[in-house]
């Protein structure tokens, strides 16, 4: 096998989930001795090509080439067998069990574990690619960091030629990224193929030799490791907007802020830091877009803001009720509407579309001591009706598309006049008609005087809503730009980390 | 209407029908007929009015266990504590019942009973309030402090409250108006299944006609989702323990008081084990619970009259039992597969998602 020749390619993988098209005719390859860069925003695709590549999904159409030979891959078992491995974000690592048993358990074949040897196995692969692991640890009682060390050297001990990062990056510190790299360049000297799977800029450039983007699942390009950053993120978020349905002459906002955020921070789900020190205001008839990578914090501030997450420091004003630590009942006594961003969960599925739209404000409809039926099927009729939800109230609200969930949630919220607005990823996964009709709902109570605070990953969505954005970055605010004429390349830098840069 | 073939009454007589075909094994082996052990089983019960009134005296304590447990499932909260709940009741029955003597049974009875479920919720309070304060399963601290239960009584048995009499470890025997009385002259059937189905009937209507219920529901159906709504779901499994523990407490007062008319350590031949089946049986539905209870009593009567008329051993009507909770319960499972499958279609949103398990291959 000569240099150049792909050690792994993919010729035009395609894969729909539903309507949405994840994966539309891509083409990807990785050389020999190369780290190759799949780069893009949430949702482009990046970790859906690769899962299929490692079997873990199965492309629609598409084929997959290991060593210039077709391969059909239809689990991880297959992938392995020819040599490549990934490690996902979600480690597959037992916790209980030490290290050698982990590594062993990736391996074996036989009916009986040596634990001898298993050891001694474990302190081989670990010299032999000179990755420091202690095999008599506990997986549970090492960093994340380790864990990481642990899962590539379970591939790495499978023989893989080709090794899939998924955002590698993403649960490390500083150090522990320089050590992975550090790691990576050797491993890549003795011939070994990497795909590195990331968002953010600076680290593509650091560790890639050559760089694919995708966007909305289409490949945009492929580019040397070498690009500069504006280009990258040009090539990552840069499109022409199109639609701005935002009407121009609307009444523009006005009057003192409805929601006033102060030094808010808050703790992600692993107890550590996600929401550093925010400071936001929302004016009655504004819309507050939120921009960020998901996984900046976004997540946590919009949980804090429906009551569902204590913060551990700052303030949460709408008018003059402070409201941080308030669970969501009190949230939503003080006039903030919450549409969150797992619209599943957020509902009941096993309970009817009647039920769930009055779920929130059930005191309302209780006559003696028994609930209210017949007003709330009136309620559910009304509401149906209104927001024009294809489902009769008996149906559980799990048997409905993905809109017409979203418009029920809408129903529940907006029928109940709130002041404040917490709306996220708001139309994500749902068709275009349920986006526009979602979209133009957000409008109307922007043109009604409430607060609306819009977080997307959707940019366009974002550009064509929001009278000004803000950008979030590792639980922090690092910039703001004014809806209207945002400068998008300016915009993908500051979502990338690199907003001193520009 | 068309049914669908996966509804639960469906499903239920096919876990039926499927576990008389499995049980037809043993029963073979055991040298009878199955068919003829079928009817001995389930029909013969029902066709004096002896035998069908010991169905309906063997169907309450699970009636009432039945009732707690699938409550407390209802709400999430995995409740396997109803053996304990229910000795705490007979304890407390047999304490006050021996107290009450002057008083007359109108006044008695409902202090016996508020008492017993007392009893038997705060034995249901600590391990509710380790799962809501600081998330301990409430599967393992329930199910242990069944045995705790069963040497407070012994212990009270052996100590105490052995009858000074007789010197038996049992308890002195309960004031005559502290008794349940007979339904019916000349019968075991007594006040206590009355009052199973006062329970049932209000814990239906609690559930399905009130907001407490509608939130308890919510609740057990998703946590979070309820929370997100505003409702403190906290508090909301601790109201389903503390009743839960009550209903499994009164139990305890309708054997003390209905049949033993004294505490003793053969009280529960592990009824509250057995509310668990009937809660899965009856599909954690209270119209389902009172069938289900009727029918294991059913099974109960006719397996120890099958032993004797066709010398079968009767804790073949165990193995039925047995084997009816696992095609049940694996009918269920495969019902809540097929629908998460075709709920599958809606979730395409997340692209990017990771499945939390890859597939450990070698």
């Amino acid at each position: 096998m000569t240099a150049h020749e792909p050690a792994l390619e993919l010729r035009l993988i395609t894969k729909r989930f539903g309507d949405l098209v994840a994966n539309d005719a891509i083409n990807f390859d990785v050389r020999r001795g190369e780290v190759h860069a799949l780069l893009g925003e949430n949702g482009a695709g990046k970790t859906t090509v690769m899962r299929i590549a490692y079997g873990l999904t199965q492309a629609d159409e598409g084929q997959i080439l290991v060593g210039g030979r077709a391969l059909v891959v239809r689990s991880p078992r297959d992938a392995i067998a020819a040599g490549i491995g990934m490690v996902t974000q979600h480690f597959s690592l037992v916790a209980p069990m030490t290290v050698a048993e982990n590594l062993a358990l990736g391996r074996s074949t036989g009916l009986r574990l040596k634990p001898g040897e298993a050891g001694r196995d474990a302190a081989a692969v670990s010299e032999r690619f000179g990755i420091r692991v202690d095999p008599s640890a506990r997986v549970e009682d090492l960093s994340v960091g380790q864990q990481q060390r642990v899962e590539i050297l379970k591939a790495l001990s499978r023989n893989c030629q080709i090794l899939i990062l998924d955002e590698p990056t993403a649960v490390l510190v500083p150090a522990e990224v320089d050590a992975l790299f550090a790691t990576l360049r050797e491993l890549v000297a003795d011939g070994l193929s990497v795909v590195f799977i990331s968002h953010k800029l600076a680290e593509v450039r650091a560790i890639s030799d050559r760089v694919s983007v995708l966007r909305r699942g289409e490949r945009i390009g492929t580019v040397d490791g070498g690009t500069d950053e504006r280009e990258l993120a040009r090539m990552m978020v840069g499109r022409p907007t199109f639609g701005v349905d935002r009407p121009t002459d609307a009444a523009q906002p006005s009057g003192a802020p409805i929601l006033r955020i102060r030094g808010l921070s808050a703790d992600g789900p692993h107890g550590l830091p996600a929401l550093s020190d925010v400071s936001l205001h929302v004016r009655g008839g504004e819309i507050l877009g939120v921009a960020g990578v998901s996984g900046n914090g976004q997540t946590e501030l919009v949980d804090v803001l429906s009551g569902m997450r204590r913060p551990t420091a700052g303030s949460i004003a709408v008018t003059d009720v402070e409201l941080a630590g308030a669970d969501p009942g009190r949230m939503m006594g003080a006039g903030v509407g919450r549409i969150p961003e797992d619209r599943h969960a957020s509902l009941i599925g096993d309970l009817s579309v009647a039920y769930n739209l009055v779920l929130e404000h059930l005191d309302d409809f209780r006559r003696g001591g028994r609930i209210d039926e017949r007003g709330i099927r009136a309620r559910a009729a009304d509401l149906i009706e209104r927001f024009d939800i294809r489902a009769r109230p008996d149906d559980p609200v799990a048997t409905l598309s993905g809109g017409n969930i979203q418009k029920v949630l809408l129903a529940r919220v907006l029928s109940r006049g709130p002041r404040v607005l917490v709306v996220s990823q708001p139309t994500r996964g749902l068709d275009v008609g349920a986006t526009e009709y979602v979209r133009s709902q957000l409008l109307a109570r922007r043109h009604d005087g409430t607060a609306i605070l819009l977080v997307s990953e959707d940019l366009d969505e974002l550009l064509a809503l929001s009278d000004r954005l803000i950008v979030m970055y590792e639980g922090r605010v690092v910039g703001e730009v004014a809806g209207a004429d945002a400068d998008l390349e300016h915009l993908g830098m500051l979502m990338a980390g690199r907003g001193r840069a520009a | 209407m068309r049914i669908s073939p996966w509804s639960t009454p469906v499903l239920v007589l096919a876990a039926v029908l499927i576990t008389f075909v499995i049980t037809a094994g043993p029963i073979l082996v055991a040298g009878a007929n199955p068919i003829e052990a079928y009817t001995a089983f389930v029909i013969t019960p029902l066709t004096s009015q002896f035998t069908l009134l010991e169905v309906l005296v063997s169907a309450t304590p699970i009636l009432f266990t039945g009732a707690a447990v699938a409550i407390a499932f209802r709400a999430g909260y995995w409740n396997i504590g109803a053996e304990g709940q229910l000795l705490l009741g007979a304890i407390a029955a047999a304490g006050i019942g021996t107290l009450v003597g002057g008083l007359p049974g109108i006044v008695a009875l409902p202090i016996m009973v508020a008492g017993g479920a007392v009893a038997g919720a705060a034995w249901a309070f600590v391990p509710a309030l380790l799962r809501v304060r600081f998330g301990i399963d409430e599967v393992v601290t329930t199910l242990l402090l069944n045995p705790v239960a069963l040497l407070l009584v012994n212990g009270l048995l052996h100590g105490p409250w052995r009858d000074p009499v007789t010197g038996f470890p049992e308890s002195p025997r309960i004031a005559a108006s502290a008794e349940f009385p007979a339904l019916i002259e000349r019968s075991r059937l007594h006040l206590g299944f009355l009052v199973g189905l006062v329970v049932i009937l209000a814990a239906w209507y609690v559930l399905s006609r009130t907001p407490a219920g509608l939130r308890l529901r919510a609740a057990g159906l998703s946590p979070h989702g309820a929370r997100f709504a505003g409702i403190n779901v906290s508090r909301t499994l601790l109201g389903a323990a503390l009743v839960s523990g009550a209903i499994a407490g009164i139990a305890g007062v309708s054997e003390v008081a209905g049949i033993q008319n004294r505490l003793t350590g053969g009280l529960s031949p592990g009824y509250g084990y057995t509310g668990i089946v009937v809660a899965t049986l009856g599909t954690l539905t209270m119209p389902g619970v009172a069938i289900a209870a009727i029918f294991l009593g059913d099974l109960s009567i006719g397996a120890s009259s099958a032993a004797r008329s066709l010398g079968i051993p009767s804790q073949l009507g165990a193995v039925v039992q047995g084997v009816l909770l696992l095609t049940t319960v694996a009918l269920l499972a495969m019902r809540r597969q097929r629908s998460g499958r075709t709920g599958e279609a809606d979730k395409g949103g997340s692209v990017t998602g990771d499945v939390a398990a890859e597939g450990q291959p070698g």
